[in-house]
């Protein structure tokens, strides 16, 4: 008999971790749409911010105050990107890009745990993990809490994109770089706003991971379970994100759950990707990418 | 990506200088290194310098000369090591030479079929699906026991080399192992790239459309370029399991080392062999120099935590700095100054023009 209640739990509980994948997911889209650069180093970003936090904490800065420290340093870091590797690569192809990210990515890395040591930091954000039941499924209290947030986050950057001067100015460079560069944009500064705002949204991540996972080397490998979710939305829509994110989720759990133990288990490794795979070979540019015209 | 055309000397006169060098080298690597150089500097530094530097060709053929990115590279690793474990294991009367090859022909099948993704994918796309290569092959080395002949985690044990009759155990016989397959399946992947194939390659990496639109058939040249490269990768990583770590475990077959190939072929220069080399020398040396310098400097304070970070920070700034500066690699850099060099040799003896 098929146990449908334990499949609903397990499908929820799958999609709210999506929403998890999807926030990290984010933080590519918003630098892959405005500058066509897969930055790999979101989620070296992604540990940064939730070290410098913990560990500002530990030392007894209080709470706000450690945050808008945390924040302070990622937009500092995101304009250091810009003026320091952005700006000298200008023009070079996005694969140099990519590559320039990997190598950010380990320096990031690097400097994380050189300043702030490798032991792993617990992260309690106050929040109340209990599961609670909705009509016989429990569903965890903190996820509930997380996909809140990346709700959130998804409502305040398509306010931010609709109604101001800036959104404005990111949306017209992912439209058509030169065509904003010729109305007087300055890209350089979409460019440092954009790594900015990626690194706002690493220290969102960062945190609600953190709290999850503890804070630790392991959190930049999140990496490594957006890139499914890039693939399957398509890196340059942030809907495609949302929707990729809780697709791999549930699919992940699902698959974990129900086709895992003919495998003997663990396959969660991969199984995104194969799903992902799969898709992409029916549709190239992915739920909701934008649709390339080959042209000769 | 650069756009040079790895253009092979064909002048009528045979002594041209590239051969002396490669002559030179020769007698170096056959006649000096492996009576002159003690245990640690074969075992702990050619060795693996030989197998990463023909792992980076591989992925050379592939990303350098084919344009196709690849983060898979330690997967194909892991499929050489394990199969020539299991053809040694399971066929002991085929010679080793044999089992080598045919875990270089399994590399290139399991190549191919990563590969497909390939006709469909570009750039972005195609990178990311590359690594459902690396997580797979991970997995299931670790998941089923057959491959490791039931170690319970995954470890295989080489055996000794053995090459028609003669063992090849010391270090400096392993060396020598090593360099001549290496030697071997280079100049075969040069001789490849030199053809209508290897300019088919070129063609696909630098404008697909325009390729196909000359007659380049798309779907054969990728899948080559595919099947060439993990081909060469299985190769390499036999030498890493048998003649470099002789214990391999998959977990050394991780993401990072897939990065480490393509950080060798970045530094060292895409779409080229010597690159390559230079490349794996210096990703292997490199570690090694800073530890040095580190224990020099600060003593005591540099442990070994401290040396892994700031080696992750040094060459993190590295990849970068280079990509800056010289987005064509070391090998751009090493061509350049010899090229002033020779100008500078040559001027004197150009300078006096007797009437």
């Amino acid at each position: 008999m098929f146990d449908y209640q334990f499949f609903i739990e397990v499908l929820v509980g799958g999609l709210l971790s999506g929403v998890m994948y999807s926030l990290v997911a984010i933080g590519f889209v918003l630098i892959y749409k405005t500058s066509g650069v897969l930055n790999f180093a979101q989620g070296a970003m992604l540990l940064f911010a939730a070290l410098t936090f913990v560990s500002l904490v530990e030392r007894g800065v209080s709470f706000p105050l450690a945050l808008l420290a945390t924040l302070a340093i990622m937009v500092l870091l995101g304009i250091a990107v810009e003026r320091v590797i952005l700006r000298p690569l200008v023009n070079q192809p996005p694969i140099t890009l990519f590559m320039a990210t990997l190598g950010l990515s380990y320096v990031i890395e690097g400097a994380a745990q050189l300043l702030w040591g490798t032991q792993v930091h617990g992260l309690d954000l106050g929040i109340n993990d209990t599961p609670f039941d909705i009509a016989g499924v429990f569903i965890s209290q903190f996820d509930l809490f997380a996909a809140a947030v990346a709700g959130a986050l998804v409502a305040l950057f398509a306010l931010f994109f609709r109604y101001t001067r800036t959104g404005l100015a990111f949306r017209a460079v992912a439209d058509d770089q030169f065509a904003a560069l010729a109305v007087g944009l300055r890209l350089p500064r979409v460019w440092a706003a954009v790594w900015t705002a990626a690194g706002i949204v690493a220290v969102v991540a960062g945190l609600l991971w953190g709290a999850r996972l503890g804070v630790q080397f392991s959190l930049s490998l999140i990496v490594l379970k957006a890139l499914p979710v890039l693939v399957l939305g398509g890196f340059d829509s942030i809907a495609g994100a949302i929707v990729g994110g809780l697709l791999i989720g549930a699919i992940e759990k699902l698959a974990e759950v129900y086709v895992g133990p003919f495998f003997g288990g663990g396959i969660e490794a991969w199984a995104a990707y194969v799903v992902a795979l799969g898709f992409l070979l029916v549709r190239p540019s992915g739920l909701f990418g934008q649709k390339l015209v080959e042209r000769a | 990506m650069n756009k040079s055309v790895p253009a092979l000397s064909t002048k009528a006169n045979w002594l041209t200088p590239g051969r002396v060098g490669v002559a030179v080298l020769l007698v170096i690597a056959y006649g000096i290194i492996p009576f002159a150089g003690s245990e640690y500097v074969l075992d702990a530094i050619l060795t693996p310098f030989l197998a990463l530097a023909l792992a980076a060709v591989g992925l050379n053929v592939l990303t350098g000369y084919a344009g196709q990115v690849s983060l898979g590279s330690a997967a194909f690793l892991a499929v050489g090591a394990y199969a020539a474990y299991n053809f040694n294991l399971r066929f002991p009367e085929l010679p080793f030479l044999v089992s080598l090859l045919l875990a270089g022909l399994v590399a290139a099948v399991v190549g191919l079929v990563f590969g497909l993704p390939s006709l469909r994918l570009r750039g972005f796309y195609l990178a990311v699906s590359t690594l459902a290569a690396q997580f797979f092959v991970q997995w299931a080395l670790t998941k089923f026991g057959w491959f490791s002949n039931d170690n319970p985690s995954g470890v295989i044990d080489a055996p000794t080399l053995t090459i028609a009759g003669i063992p090849f155990a010391g270090a400096a016989r392993r060396y020598v192992f090593s360099i001549t397959i290496v030697l071997i399946a280079t100049f075969l992947t040069v001789r490849l790239l030199g053809s209508q194939s290897g300019r088919n390659f070129i063609a696909v990496r630098d404008h697909e459309i325009a390729a196909k639109v000359i007659g380049v058939p798309l779907l054969r040249t990728k899948l080559l370029a595919f099947g060439v490269s993990s081909f060469l990768i299985g190769v390499a990583g036999v030498l890493w399991a048998f003649a470099y770590l002789r214990t391999v475990e998959p977990a050394g077959f991780n993401l990072d080392r897939s990065f480490q190939i393509l950080f060798i072929i970045i530094i060292g220069g895409l779409a080229s062999i010597r690159g390559s080399f230079l490349g794996a020398a210096f990703i292997v040396v490199f570690p090694l120099l800073l530890s040095r310098l580190g224990a020099a400097l600060l003593g005591n304070l540099f442990d070994s935590g401290v040396l892994e970070m700031s080696q992750r920070i040094v060459i993190g700034g590295l990849i970068i700095g280079l990509l800056i500066a010289e987005p064509r690699g070391l090998i751009a850099l090493v061509d350049r100054l010899s090229a002033k060099a020779l100008l500078k040799l040559r001027r004197p003896e150009r300078a006096p023009i007797q009437l």
